[in-house]
C-alpha cells in the first residue's frame, strides 16, 4: 500500500479514536450525575412533594413553597427582563444597528452575561435587601431578570441578525414604517429564535442558587408574601443537601431531580421549537 | 431647490431622440456611492412612462444602484449616498423632505430572490394595502383577490389563501410578491433581476406577467439575460463601469448599437 494512503489512514483512525474517547469521557460524568440525580431522587418522588411544605428536621413533608417561590420568581423575573431584553436586543439589531451606541450596548451586554451571578446577587443585596432592610421575594426576583436579560438581549439580536436583508428591504420597498417592518415582519421572521432565547434563560435562571442566597434567602413556611423571604427551590437543595438530616437530603434529591426534568423539558422544548422554525 | 431644478432642466441626451413620450422618472446627474467607491457616474436617462425599461450590462455595471436608487431603498445603509435628480412626475424624490412612504407606495419594487413575508399568502398581500387603505373585510378580499389574478397566481392559490406564503414554489413565491406590490396601485414597478433565481417555466410566466402590466404601469427591469430585455422590454440602457452608454429603442440598442462597448456586450464580447 502507498505510504501516504497508510499514513492518512492512521491519522484518521488515531483522530476518530481520540474524539471518540473525548466524547465519551465527557458523557461519562454527565450520565453519572443524571443516573445519581435519578436514582437518590425517585425514592422522595411521592405526592407529598407537592402538597406539603418543607418540614422541620426529622418530619415528613414536601417542597411546595419552594415549588411555588421559584415558578413566581421566575415569572416574575421573565416579566421584568423579556420585554427590556426583546426590546433592546431590537433597538441593537435593528434600529440601531448602524450606531455607535448599539456596538456600546452590544459590549457591555456580553460583560453582564458573563458576569458570574453571585456579583449580581450581591449587587441587588445592596441595591434592594439593604435598602428595605429585609430580604424579599421581589429582591430575588429582580436579581433573576438582571440574569435574564442580557440573555434575551443577545438571542434576539442574533435571531433577528439572521433575518435576511431583502426581507427588511422587501418591507420597505412597500412603503411600510419601520416600526411597522420590525413588528410585523421581521418579528414574525426571528420568532421561534427570540422564543429560543426567552426559554434558555428560564432554564439558566431556574438553577441559580447564589444570587437567590442574596436577595429571596428562604423560607420554611408557606408565604405569597413577595415583599418577603421568600422559599426557592435551588437554596433549599443547598441547604438541605448540607444538612445532617435524612429526609433533608432526600428532599434535596428529589428538589434536584425535578429541576434537571425541567431544564432537560425545557431544552427539549426549545429544540423542537429551533426545529419548526427552520422548516 | 425649485431654481436648481429650472437650471438643470436640459434637452434629452442624444441616444434617446425621437419618440420620446411623456417622462415618468427623469433621472438627472446621478452619482452614486457606495462609502468611498462611485458606482454611478453623472448618469441622466428619462424614463418614458407605461411602457418596460430595461436596463443591462455586465456585473457591477450599477445597473441594481440604479434601480435602488429610485425608490430610495440604499438608504437603509447609512454608508450609501446619491447625488443628483430624480424627478417622478416634476418633483425631486431625492430631495430630504420627499416622503419615504409616498414614494415607496408610489414605486414598488419586487427583488432578485422571491421575498415572502413568514405568514399567509392572504396577508403577504393584504398587509402593505392594509397599512395604507382602510377597507371593509369584502373590500380587502376583492383587491386581494385582483392583485393575485393580475399576477396570474389567483388560480393556484384561491383555495389556499390561509396557507403559509412559504410552502409556494420559487415562481409562485415571485409572483405573490409581485400581487403584493401592485396591490397597492403603485405607478411605477422596479424588478430587480425578477427571474434570475427561477426556472424557464417560471421565467416565461413573469415574462407574459410583464407583459401584461404594462400598459397600467411604468416598469424598470434590470437583467442579466439580453434575451430577456429584447422580449420584454421596449427601451433598453446599457450601463458600464458606472457610466449609463447608452440609451435608446430596445430594437435599435440590439441591432444596430451606435456605441462599441454596446455592440461588444451585446454580441458576447465581454460581461
Amino acid at each position: 500500500m502507498d505510504w501516504v494512503i497508510l499514513k492518512r489512514r492512521i491519522v484518521d483512525t488515531f483522530a476518530l479514536v481520540f474524539a471518540g474517547l473525548a466524547t465519551a469521557f465527557g458523557l461519562f460524568w454527565l450520565v453519572w450525575i443524571l443516573w445519581t440525580t435519578v436514582s437518590m431522587g425517585a425514592a422522595a418522588l411521592t405526592p407529598a412533594l407537592v402538597t406539603q411544605m418543607t418540614p422541620p428536621p426529622g418530619a415528613e413533608g414536601g417542597l411546595l413553597n419552594a415549588f411555588y417561590g421559584s415558578a413566581v420568581m421566575i415569572l416574575l423575573a421573565v416579566a421584568i427582563g423579556t420585554p427590556i431584553g426583546i426590546a433592546a436586543g431590537t433597538y441593537v439589531a435593528e434600529h440601531g444597528r448602524h450606531t455607535r451606541l448599539a456596538a456600546v450596548v452590544r459590549f457591555i451586554n456580553d460583560i453582564l452575561l458573563s458576569a458570574p451571578s453571585i456579583v449580581i446577587g450581591l449587587f441587588v443585596y445592596e441595591l434592594v435587601v439593604v435598602t428595605t432592610g429585609h430580604f424579599s421575594g421581589y429582591a430575588g426576583a429582580l436579581a433573576l431578570a438582571m440574569i435574564i436579560t442580557p440573555i434575551v438581549l443577545r438571542t434576539s439580536d442574533e435571531a433577528l441578525r439572521l433575518v435576511p436583508n431583502t426581507m427588511r428591504e422587501a418591507g420597505f420597498a412597500l412603503g411600510l414604517p419601520g416600526w411597522k417592518v420590525t413588528g410585523r415582519i421581521i418579528y414574525k421572521a426571528a420568532l421561534s429564535g427570540i422564543i429560543t432565547g426567552v426559554l434558555l434563560g428560564v432554564a439558566r435562571i431556574s438553577g441559580e442558587t447564589a444570587p437567590l442566597l442574596f436577595t429571596a434567602l428562604n423560607n420554611q413556611f408557606w408565604s405569597a408574601d413577595l415583599n418577603a423571604p421568600l422559599a426557592n427551590v435551588p437554596v433549599v437543595i443547598f441547604q438541605y443537601a448540607m444538612s445532617p438530616y435524612e429526609s433533608w437530603q432526600q428532599l434535596a434529591w428529589a428538589g434536584a431531580l425535578v429541576l434537571t426534568a425541567f431544564v432537560l423539558a425545557l431544552n427539549l422544548f426549545v429544540r423542537l421549537i429551533a426545529r419548526k422554525g427552520t422548516k | 431647490m425649485m431654481e436648481d431644478v429650472a437650471v438643470r432642466v436640459q434637452a434629452p441626451p442624444a441616444s434617446a431622440e425621437g419618440q420620446l413620450d411623456d417622462v415618468k422618472i427623469d433621472i438627472r446627474g446621478l452619482d452614486f456611492f457606495y462609502g468611498r467607491g462611485q458606482a454611478l457616474y453623472d448618469v441622466t436617462m428619462p424614463v418614458p412612462a407605461g411602457g418596460v425599461t430595461a436596463i443591462i450590462g455586465p456585473s457591477g455595471c450599477g445597473k441594481s444602484t440604479l434601480l435602488r436608487t429610485i425608490n430610495r431603498i440604499f438608504e437603509l445603509y447609512p454608508e450609501q449616498r446619491a447625488k443628483g435628480e430624480i424627478m417622478i412626475d416634476g418633483r425631486n424624490v431625492l430631495a430630504r423632505n420627499f416622503s419615504l412612504t409616498e414614494l415607496r407606495r408610489r414605486v414598488g419594487m419586487v427583488f432578485q430572490k422571491p421575498t415572502p413575508f413568514s405568514s399567509s399568502i392572504r396577508n403577504n398581500v393584504g398587509f402593505a394595502l392594509g397599512h395604507f387603505e382602510s377597507l371593509s373585510k369584502s373590500e380587502m378580499d376583492d383587491r386581494i383577490e385582483a392583485a393575485l389574478r393580475q399576477a396570474a397566481l389567483w388560480d393556484e392559490v384561491k383555495d389556499i389563501l390561509n396557507a403559509s406564503a412559504l410552502s409556494l414554489s420559487g415562481g409562485q413565491q415571485q409572483r405573490l410578491c409581485i400581487a403584493r406590490t401592485i396591490a397597492v396601485r403603485p405607478e411605477v414597478i422596479l424588478l430587480d433581476e425578477p427571474t434570475s433565481a427561477l426556472d424557464p417555466i417560471a421565467t416565461a410566466k413573469i415574462e407574459e406577467l410583464i407583459g401584461e402590466m404594462r400598459g397600467q404601469f411604468t416598469i424598470v427591469i434590470v437583467t442579466h439575460n439580453m434575451q430577456q430585455a429584447a422580449r420584454v422590454s421596449q427601451r433598453t440602457a446599457f450601463f458600464h463601469l458606472g457610466n449609463l452608454i447608452e440609451f435608446g429603442p430596445t430594437s435599435q440598442i440590439f441591432t444596430n448599437p451606435r456605441e462599441e462597448r454596446t455592440q461588444d456586450y451585446i454580441t458576447g464580447r465581454f460581461g
